[in-house]
């Protein structure tokens, strides 16, 4: 019951356009009724479609302040530092996830070249006993050749992104099993041969209770990095209208070919950052595979507002998107929810972010 | 004033041949399109209407034949091989980004940067000087009726879409501008408006193609008009010597063509 009133942020939106659509029903020959409510409804699918920030923030704000009133456990420095270090994984990934749904695409394969940069970072610096700063860059030079490889499969074999992925998903999660090992190395071993490796494990204390992780930290700055990247640089501009209209794309110029190779490559060099990250967070290297990566970054992308049909969202919807996830998390969690509550919580969320994305698509002149 | 005799011609075809396979979409098709002039380009379906214009905008190359820019012979690889050398097209799809708003559409492409090291190291878009020449563009064709150069195309009526695809052409082509279809997918309201464009494009000295199976359309506009059949220029007439029916006739191989230019000089 608590997680239904939480989402009236967004319910309550799409509500407006069922009741309108009911007064003029209702009305029948009420023309100048129709009218009116018709014109509310137009105005908030215009105020949504030039705001597609609206609804996720508002839908975060209102799971904020519900879980603040409802728990008292909730509104406290620790508590909202233990959540931005729950989503610093998913808010990186979901960064590379917002740059391919941008294009029309989808990456499948987030999590296991996440997984891949880890292992083989741990397994050059740590067990061959490489210098600890080129088993790092080499780790994530190999997530940036993944990406490049995954842009390859679908702009020279062009095959489609969900296939591409889906394979290489595969392919980059067995490789990172045969390359690990399948062993895990320890923390202790970790420390000693390559520190750096742990270091966005680290604690940043500004105030009393309130401790942030490097990893997370460094997150706020990736996105802060690519809201200018997308929204003030030609390269951003590009990759919005080659999700948008591809043909429209070609026809001014575009290359889209290589605005598409770019966006998994960079997707890529993402997620190697990212396993560098995932060492920091879990304080070990391991080849188990992260649960849910590649969902949860498409989760947080969604109920962000981008749309997956290509050309809409911003970047900063989706940290927004992974904030509700790690909200409904630890609110539910704190009101001794069992677990279930909060994938069924999160599901709804993704069904009416998609249902509204939808109809905010269709606002027309 | 001069006569069109001694005009050398803006854009010219000579000769042009383009198959694909067996089939022959163009064989040694002229076209000449005169500075300050609106070209109408009629034929059937299957004329090679098309082709031709895509030969012209680098779209095809073509197998025989040249082509030449002020005179000049010219090699076109690519619609920007054209775009470069002034020839702007409105394509009928109009090539718009619907979720870009209207000076980002028309800087699509061709996006300036900020002077400087914002420009060269950051990559800052010069957001405020697009917007502004944006603007200015719109406001010169009177097309400031769209409020907000910040809105997206989407929210558009569909002759401001058009309107925003002709301005954006007008104001990047230096030599011609090449529209195909403007009004094909228009009201009769919306189609007036852009028909007044075309002309206020025209008046501002730049030479337009325009591609158009609007008869009534084309005889308003056009000062003269490219008859194509059977993959080649059939005839050049002008509106005044000539009625719809005539040039419809004509177009169909229903009457024979006038004596070879006869139209071509009409006017001049």
């Amino acid at each position: 019951m608590q997680d239904r009133e939480t989402e009236q942020g967004e319910t309550s939106q799409s509500g407006d356009l069922l009741t309108a659509e009911g007064i003029a029903g209702a009305a029948g020959g009420e023309v100048a009724v129709f009218e009116q409510s018709q014109a509310v409804v137009k105005r908030l699918q215009r105020f949504l479609h030039s705001r597609p920030l609206a609804s996720p923030s508002a839908v975060l704000l209102l799971a904020f302040i519900f879980f603040s009133i409802a728990g008292d456990r909730f509104l406290t420095a620790t508590n909202v530092s233990t959540i931005l270090a729950q989503v610093m994984i998913i808010g990186t990934l979901g960064i590379a996830q917002t740059l391919v749904i941008l294009t029309a695409g989808i990456d499948l394969s987030v999590g296991a070249i996440t997984l891949f940069s880890s292992v083989t970072m741990g397994k050059l610096a740590v067990t061959w006993g490489w210098n600890p700063w080129l088993g790092l860059l080499l780790g994530i030079a190999l997530g940036l050749a993944c990406g490049v490889f995954n842009g390859w499969l679908v702009t020279r074999l062009k095959l489609p992104p969900f296939i591409a992925t889906l394979g290489t998903l595969s392919v980059f999660g067995a490789l990172a099993q045969w390359f690990s090992d399948n062993a895990t190395i320890r923390n202790s071993d970790v420390d000693a041969e390559a520190g750096n490796l742990l270091w966005f494990g680290n604690i940043w204390e500004p105030f009393s209770g309130f401790r942030i992780t490097y990893g997370a930290f460094f997150m706020l700055v990736l996105y802060a990095l690519f809201m200018y990247v997308l929204q003030r640089t030609a390269w951003g501009e590009h990759i919005y209208a080659t999700g948008d209209e591809p043909e429209s794309a070609r026809l001014v110029g575009i290359r889209t070919d290589r605005v598409l190779l770019s966006v998994y490559a960079v997707a890529g060099l993402l997620c190697g950052i990212a396993g560098w990250l995932w060492i920091g967070r879990i304080g070990a290297i391991s080849p188990i595979p992260i649960v849910n990566a590649n969902l949860e970054s498409i989760t947080a992308v969604v109920i962000g507002g981008t749309s997956l049909f290509g050309g809409r969202g911003r970047v900063l919807g989706t940290l927004i998107g992974a904030l509700i996830v790690g909200v409904f998390d630890s609110g539910l969690s704190q009101l001794g929810f069992e677990p279930l509550w909060r994938v069924f919580a999160v599901g709804v969320l993704v069904l009416v972010a998609v249902a509204l994305d939808q109809w905010i698509r269709r606002v027309a002149a | 004033m001069t006569t069109t005799t001694t005009q050398t011609p803006v854009l010219e075809g000579r000769g042009l041949t383009k198959r694909f396979g067996n089939v022959t979409a163009i064989e040694d098709a002229d076209f000449e399109l005169l500075p300050g002039e609106i070209l109408a380009v009629i034929g059937d379906n299957g004329a090679g209407k098309s082709s031709l214009i895509k030969c012209l905008c680098g779209a095809y190359a073509p197998d025989e034949g040249e082509i030449l820019l002020d005179g000049e012979p010219v090699v076109f690889k690519s619609p920007l091989d054209a775009r470069d050398r002034g020839i702007e097209t409105v394509y009928q799809s109009l090539a718009v980004s619907p979720g870009l708003d209207i000076a980002q559409n028309m800087y699509l492409g061709r996006e300036l940067r900020k002077p400087g090291i914002l420009g060269s190291v950051f990559r800052l878009l010069d957001r405020s000087t697009m917007r502004a020449h944006a603007r200015k563009q719109l406001s010169d064709l009177g097309l400031l009726t769209i409020q907000d150069i910040g809105q997206a195309v989407e929210t558009l009526s569909g002759g401001q879409r058009q309107g925003v695809a002709v301005a954006r052409s007008a104001a990047f082509a230096t030599k011609v501008v090449i529209m195909d279809e403007p009004t094909a997918a228009l009201g009769v309201k919306e189609s007036r408006r852009v028909l007044d464009l075309i002309r206020d494009v025209r008046d501002r000295g730049l030479p337009i193609i325009l591609i158009s199976h609007n008869m009534p359309h084309v005889f308003e506009v056009a000062d003269r008009i490219h008859i194509h059949r059977l993959g080649r220029r059939i005839a050049v007439v002008s509106p005044e010597s000539h009625t719809m029916s005539d040039a419809v006739a004509i177009m169909t191989g229903a009457k024979e063509p006038p004596p070879e230019h006869a139209g071509a000089h009409a006017g001049g």
